[in-house]
């Protein structure tokens, strides 16, 4: 690991802002395109109305959502090539799945509706196989990752759990943004499909929780080793408090008026951001766990800087118009019809 | 042997030719786009919106093609060729994150409100919408144009400890080959989607549309078209000028000059033979080369004699520029010939519509050949003289390129099948809409209505 204390000005926090900026995109990714993939992947089989209910919900946004992991791919790359090459090789073969997940569903989304009739339910199971495909190499590649790429079973297997742990987190954010965007029949049947998954998810995220301190030394000592410990641990009680929380509301779903149809979504939003934090903390400063850290594989500060000015001044930009295209298509969603 | 490099070498070639395909659509449909919907709210012609509606879809569908494609475009520098981004990502990098930061969350955040969003903002917000994306699809060329013109005629940097390090910008963005790849590229872009609206319209004309929209689609396009290809073939030229400056070899290679010659005769067909070095069957025109590229008729041009072993392969560069050239030509003719026909008898004759349909795509081959030339031209550099392709090139094990190669070649040919079956058959829809003019007016009389305070 570098010695900080030989780092100054620049070479120091330039790779410490450029982690951060990554972060965030990569947890703007999973927030956004995780609903996305999650209504993909909760698409019903029965019923044709309802599923062109759900792909209008997204309609609007599953590009801008998915722009968000070129971003965070792009700044792993401008800020930590080495990193990017590492991490992109141990990684070929889901990256390959991956991709192919998302190139199914992004053209299905379009052919469905264009298409002869008689392909449509086809082109909907591909929607609905490549959100599946792409969820779960992500989560997959997530296991490999804070397993430091090691070749074991064990490794396997953890990634396979996790695999399975983040499609449900994906799916049952999916539900929680169906609970907040749809009415009806359509909104109830999305309450019992989030109901479920956060009971998967919730299974999932202790055991990622016992499992990865047990395999790993560093993170053990990280979490247990700490004078931190009783304000770490606030981070698992409060995941569980708003979990359980969840559960309660849509437990007695649905309510008169409506009433915070936005809870789960919002709630689940903050479960991410606190497994975020979780997973951050226990890596923290390695980009590549146990093999590279944040400044033996930053990039030349020039180059930093020259893309720290636009960062500066973009970022803010996209933010905003984010939230302006959030706020025209605001409410409950309706049936999409190009113009 | 089929080894990682060769094997990483046909997948790279394989994601950018089949994403290629969809940016060179959407760059220009786009702006067609923003010109319908001008025309529209000056002239409150409803014929305008129903030539944007239409070609919108098309956008649409072809849109999410270009960026599905690109995701993956923009993984293959990372698993393929790691040594590209070691060597030259201090350079690289900044540009990918300048096209992703100021060109695709502005496309694609606008497209939502221009695709689905026309009842929800006013009429003047979703002009704009549209002006937003047609503008970040054209920064996006701009970005990544930079980039492979810096991988082309690299400026702007120097080397330490065999990596490149910024020194200047500018230089580096407006590198000597970088203005006239960029104009020729968004010129090609504007032919590929001309012909691609005149070859759909004029097949919807053919199948019995007597709506005035595709029409005036048709017509929108020719005339485009005709004043776009002087412009492309004057771009062309100085193009090859600069590369003479730069890349000798490849221009060398393009005109199939084995022996530095004066006064060298302009191939216009052969076959050239590596072994023997010279051509067979060779058509010629005495010294029009030395001319074309020096404007001498005795010009010195040089032979690829002076580039031993470190010259690209001949064949595919001398074949693919006289694909390119060829289909110039005959856009130019064809357009040229619409011109004529709106000029003499206001409209076009079945023959000349045959002749649109079957040329619906051309632009697509030439834009292939032109980036094949430019490309197989720069061989065997990734980076003229920094970086060799063969140096940049992954550890990973051929099976695993030969299965990620595989899944894509598999892709890309059932959804390239999908796309053009769906385009004519959404031709074809549009003919049997009988006359839903007048129904629709009436809807968005009431929505502009709405949206006029
Ligand atoms: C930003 C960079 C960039 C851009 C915009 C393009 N290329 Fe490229 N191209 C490369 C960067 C590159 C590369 C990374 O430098 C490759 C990979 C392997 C190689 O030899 O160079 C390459 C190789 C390469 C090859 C293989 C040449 C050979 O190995 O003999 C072909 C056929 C193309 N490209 C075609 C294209 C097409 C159709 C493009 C149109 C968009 C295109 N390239 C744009
Ligand atoms: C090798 C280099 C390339 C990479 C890495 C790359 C990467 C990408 C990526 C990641 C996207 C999707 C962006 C989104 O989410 O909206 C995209 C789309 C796009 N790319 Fe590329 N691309 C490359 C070459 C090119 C070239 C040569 C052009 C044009 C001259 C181009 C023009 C576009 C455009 C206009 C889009 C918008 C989507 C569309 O129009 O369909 N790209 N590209
Ligand atoms: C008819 C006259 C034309 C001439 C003289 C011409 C000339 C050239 C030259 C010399 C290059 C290679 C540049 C290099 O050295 O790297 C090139 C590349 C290219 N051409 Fe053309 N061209 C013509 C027509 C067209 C047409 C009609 C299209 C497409 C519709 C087209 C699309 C391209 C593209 C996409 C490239 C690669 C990108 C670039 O380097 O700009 N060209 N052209």
């Amino acid at each position: 690991m570098t010695d900080i204390s030989q780092l100054t000005g620049q070479a120091f926090w330039l790779p410490v802002i450029f982690i951060g900026l990554m972060a965030l995109a990569f947890f703007i990714y999973a927030i956004l395109d995780g609903y996305d993939l999650g209504v993909g992947i909760l698409l019903p089989n029965n019923n044709e109305q309802q599923r062109d209910t759900m792909i209008a919900s997204i309609g609007p946004f599953w590009d801008a959502n998915e722009t968000w992991l070129v971003l965070g791919i792009g700044i792993l790359l401008i800020a930590f090539p080495s990193a990017h090459s590492l991490i992109l090789f141990h990684l070929y073969l889901p990256i390959t799945v991956m991709l192919a997940g998302l190139i199914l569903r992004g053209v299905a989304f379009d052919f469905r509706a264009k298409a002869p009739a008689d392909h449509k339910e086809l082109w909907d199971k591909i929607f609905k196989t490549g959100s599946l495909l792409a969820t779960l190499s992500q989560g997959y590649m997530l296991g490999m990752y804070v397993m430091g790429f090691e070749q074991s079973v064990a490794a396997i297997f953890f990634a396979a759990l996790s695999a399975i742990c983040v499609t449900a987190g994906y799916s049952f954010i999916g539900a929680a943004w169906l609970v907040m965007k749809t009415e009806g029949e359509l909104q109830q049947r999305a309450a019992v499909w989030a109901r479920r998954c956060g009971w998967l998810m919730a299974l999932g995220i202790i055991a990622v929780s016992i499992v990865n301190p047990l395999v790993s030394e560093t993170i053990f000592t990280k979490w247990f080793g700490s004078p931190l410990f009783i304000v770490l641990l606030t981070i698992p009680v409060f995941c569980f408090l708003l979990l359980f929380i969840v559960e309660r509301y849509l437990k007695l779903f649905p309510y008169p008026n409506d009433f915070g149809c936005w809870i789960p979504f919002a709630s689940t939003c903050m479960i991410f951001l606190l497994s975020f934090i979780g997973l951050a903390y226990s890596f923290f400063p390695y980009v590549v766990p146990g093999q590279l850290d944040i400044w033996q594989a930053a990039s030349a500060p020039e180059s930093l800087m020259f893309i720290l000015y636009g960062i500066v001044v973009v970022l803010p930009t996209i933010i905003i118009y984010t939230i302006f295209s959030y706020k025209v298509f605001w409410g409950k969603a309706t049936q999409l019809k190009y113009y | 042997m089929l080894d990682t490099f060769i094997l990483s070498r046909i997948q790279f070639a394989a994601n950018i030719s089949f994403h290629i395909l969809f940016p060179t659509i959407t760059i220009a449909l786009c702006w067609f786009l923003f010109y319908f919907k001008i025309r529209y709210n000056r002239s409150g012609d409803e014929v305008w919106m129903r030539a944007y509606r239409f070609w919108v879809k098309v956008f649409a569908l072809t849109f999410a093609l270009g960026v599905v494609s690109g995701i993956t475009m923009s993984f293959q520098f990372g698993t393929n060729w790691p040594g590209y981004m070691e060597t030259v990502g201090n350079i690289a990098g900044p540009l990918l994150g300048y096209e992703v930061l100021t060109a695709f969350f502005l496309e694609a955040t606008f497209l939502g409100i221009m695709l689905f969003g026309i009842d929800r903002v006013s009429n003047r917000i979703h002009t704009f919408a549209t002006f937003l994306v047609a503008f970040g699809t054209s920064m996006s060329a701009f970005w990544i144009i930079a980039l492979n013109s810096w991988m082309q005629t690299p400026t702007g940097f120097e080397m330490r400890d065999g990596v490149a390090y910024p020194t200047d910008w500018l230089a580096i963005i407006f590198n000597p080959s970088m203005p006239y790849r960029l104009s020729h590229m968004l010129v090609a872009s504007g032919l590929t989607a001309a012909f691609l609206i005149a070859g759909i319209s004029a097949y919807r004309i053919l199948k019995g549309d007597h709506k005035p929209a595709p029409r005036l689609a048709l017509k929108t396009a020719t005339i485009a078209a005709a004043i776009l290809i002087p412009i492309q073939i004057f771009l062309g030229d100085m193009h090859g000028l600069n590369s003479l400056h730069h890349q000798p070899a490849k221009v060398a290679a393009i005109e199939a000059v084995w022996h530095t010659e004066k006064g060298a005769p302009l191939v216009l067909f052969a076959i050239p033979d590596k072994e023997t070095q010279s051509n067979k069957f060779a058509i010629e025109i005495p010294k029009m080369a030395s001319l074309i590229l020096t404007h001498k008729m005795d010009g010195e041009l040089k032979g690829l004699n002076e580039f031993p072993n470190a010259h690209p392969p001949v064949a595919p560069l001398f074949y693919g520029f006289r694909i390119m050239v060829g289909i110039g030509t005959l856009m130019l003719l064809v357009s040229w010939w619409g011109c004529w026909c709106y000029w003499r008898k206001q409209e076009i004759p079945p023959l000349l519509l045959k002749v649109f349909v079957g040329m619906t795509f051309s632009g697509w081959i030439a834009t292939l050949a032109g980036w094949y030339v430019t490309e197989i031209g720069r061989q065997p550099w990734l980076v003229t003289g920094v970086l060799a392709t063969a140096d940049a090139v992954t550890k990973t094990p051929a099976t695993n390129v030969g299965i990620s190669l595989t899944v894509y070649l598999t892709l890309y040919v059932v959804l390239l099948f999908a796309y053009v079956r769906t385009l004519f058959l959404m031709a074809r829809k549009s003919v049997l809409v009988d006359r839903p003019e007048e129904v629709e007016t009436l809807q968005e009389k009431l929505i502009s209505a709405q949206n006029a305070h």
